[in-house]
């Protein structure tokens, strides 16, 4: 289990970004967390990756204190970050080095089948779309087999039809051996589509401020009335961390137009 | 076939065409650069056969041909074409040694960077000319002083460009490096060095061609044998032929040199995205 416990984060230059973040992550659950810009869901991640370190808090992954990367924790960022000078191949391997060359094949050449890009195996990154690009670093991300995927808003430089393929594909691979994922994302469909939770956070100091439930059944059906009714809720609370009061009735009408504005 | 399918196969078509020109011209290209120098050649060439100058101060391309034979044939060519390849193989040698060791040390520690990089930007600032009568103080007139000047000349560019290329190494890529739990000395080799290499390659080029200007003026400051020598000695002995000889010796030294750096390293850079890469330049 994934505990993160009364988690602080404060700049050199005075930034409050996190202030008193406790939540648990159950083996296996999927949670979504969305927020204006500045409440600190990217600093809170990059916190459990161990890239940087609270201010103050602990971090626990079952009975380990997380003070730096650990290898039972992956993390795909908002950008590709395949390292160019690497085939597609030798960017799955990157973190199997310490495998012995014939396992290391075999895992990396059924992690790039299971992205959908066995063809691409031995080209470089720069031949890639964008969408192949980051199914290649979801594959690196997953091929150490983590405990725990952190995925710091993985879709949003990709366009709306990659980014839906991209949703159902990750849950795809969730399934093959249900990592934690712990997911930040500016998308509140893509939170419902993807979360069992969906964690609403406050800017100014960034802190956890409301968390909705979402048993939807999967496959999730983003025209569904059930999935309506949860980005209403998700969109109502977002509104409310950020001092918003608007009315259920106005809600649903901008609820209806599409994404709401609510950044 | 519908209207839209036949559209993109011929957009498909002009595409391959645009990428992949026809076999002559590609062939042929290459070639075109040649066309000015031979064309001058040849001109210069009839003007002097007609008459209408003697060429002595000009020689026409035939007499410069066997000026060059001749000294091919009496040894005295390679004899001095050796003596400024090893200076300049030596004095590269050195000059990169220390750039690359010097540049990685500034541009990995910020501390050593503020130390020393003020310093070295003075001593860059000096001609490098200018230290050659120091040197001839300090080390003779022999080979120490002349591999020394070469040395310092490549010394600049390579330490520039070391420094700068591991500044500009992108943040975000040395951080998948440290999710991915790579020890420090595995960061470098895995991380660091890859990253830097195509404008190391870029500064080891502009070293080289530095190394041959250099090499030129350290055999000017008293040599008994080198390309350098022939110049001067040329230019002494009134033979302008034996000076065009020298100069062209180190236009194919200089080019020769600088090919055999870029193919040796471009099979480690397949993987650069660059405007043109594809046209296999």
């Amino acid at each position: 289990m994934l505990a993160i416990a009364n988690v602080s984060k404060t700049y050199p230059n005075n930034v409050r970004a996190l202030e008193g973040v406790t939540l648990d992550v159950a083996p296996g659950e999927i949670v979504a967390i969305v927020g204006g810009s500045g409440c600190g869901k990217s600093t809170l991640l990059r916190a459990i990756s161990g890239l940087d370190r609270p201010s103050k808090g602990i971090i626990h992954l079952d009975d380990e204190v997380i003070t730096q990367p650990h290898e039972k924790i992956g993390i795909v960022f908002q950008e590709p970050r395949l390292l160019p000078w690497l085939t597609v191949a030798e960017n799955v391997g990157f973190g199997l080095a310490h495998l012995p060359a014939s396992e290391r094949k075999e895992r990396v050449a059924r992690a790039i089948d299971r992205v959908g890009l066995a063809d691409k195996a031995g080209v470089w990154p720069r031949e890639l779309s964008g969408g192949q690009a980051q199914r290649v670093s979801i594959a690196r991300a997953l091929v150490p087999r983590p405990e725990v995927l952190l995925l710091d808003e993985p879709f949003s430089a990709l366009d709306a039809f990659t980014r839906t393929d991209l949703q159902d594909h990750l849950l795809d691979l969730w399934a093959d051996s249900k990592p934690t994922l712990l997911l930040v994302t500016h998308d509140v469909e893509e939170a419902i589509v993807l979360a069992d939770r969906i964690i609403v956070m406050r800017p100014r100091p960034g802190r956890l401020f409301d968390e909705i439930g979402n048993d939807l059944p999967r496959p999730r059906d983003r025209q569904s009335a059930g999935f309506d009714h949860v980005k209403r809720q998700v969109l109502a609370a977002l509104d409310r961390s950020l001092g918003r009061n608007i009315s259920v009735d106005e809600r649903e009408t901008s609820a209806e137009k599409g994404a709401a504005m609510w950044w | 076939m519908s209207s839209v399918e036949m559209t993109i196969s011929v957009a498909d078509k002009a595409e391959a065409a645009e990428a992949q020109p026809p076999r002559s011209a590609r062939l042929w290209r290459p070639l075109l650069g040649l066309a000015l120098p031979v064309a001058l050649a040849v001109t210069w060439e009839i003007v002097v056969r007609l008459g209408w100058s003697d060429g002595r101060l000009v020689p026409p391309p035939s007499v410069i041909g066997t000026t060059l034979w001749e000294l091919a044939r009496t040894g005295e060519l390679w004899q001095h074409t050796r003596a400024t390849l090893l200076r300049v193989v030596a004095g590269f040698g050195l000059g990169v040694a220390a750039g690359t060791l010097f540049g990685a040390i500034a541009g990995y520690s910020a501390l050593t960077r503020t130390i020393i990089d003020p310093t070295l930007q003075a001593l860059r600032a000096i001609p490098s000319i200018a230290w050659v009568p120091l040197f001839i103080l300090w080390l003779g007139i022999f080979e120490a002083s002349k591999i020394t000047l070469i040395a310092v000349g490549v010394f600049f560019p390579v330490y520039l460009g070391v420094m700068g290329a591991i500044l500009s190494v992108d943040r975000k890529i040395v951080e998948v490096g440290r999710a991915f739990r790579l020890s420090g000395p595995a960061l470098v080799r895995r991380i660091l060095l890859p990253a830097v290499l195509p404008a190391y390659v870029v500064s080891l080029r502009s070293g080289l061609g530095l190394g041959w200007m250099f090499v030129v003026a350290a055999e000017f400051m008293g040599a008994s044998e080198g390309l350098g020598y022939l110049l001067i000695d040329g230019q002494q002995l009134g033979k302008p032929v034996q000076i065009v000889a020298a100069i062209i010796t180190f236009a194919v030294l200089g080019k020769t040199t600088d090919w055999i750096l870029t193919s040796g390293t471009a099979p480690f850079l397949r993987w650069e995205d660059r405007f043109h890469a594809r046209a296999g330049a």
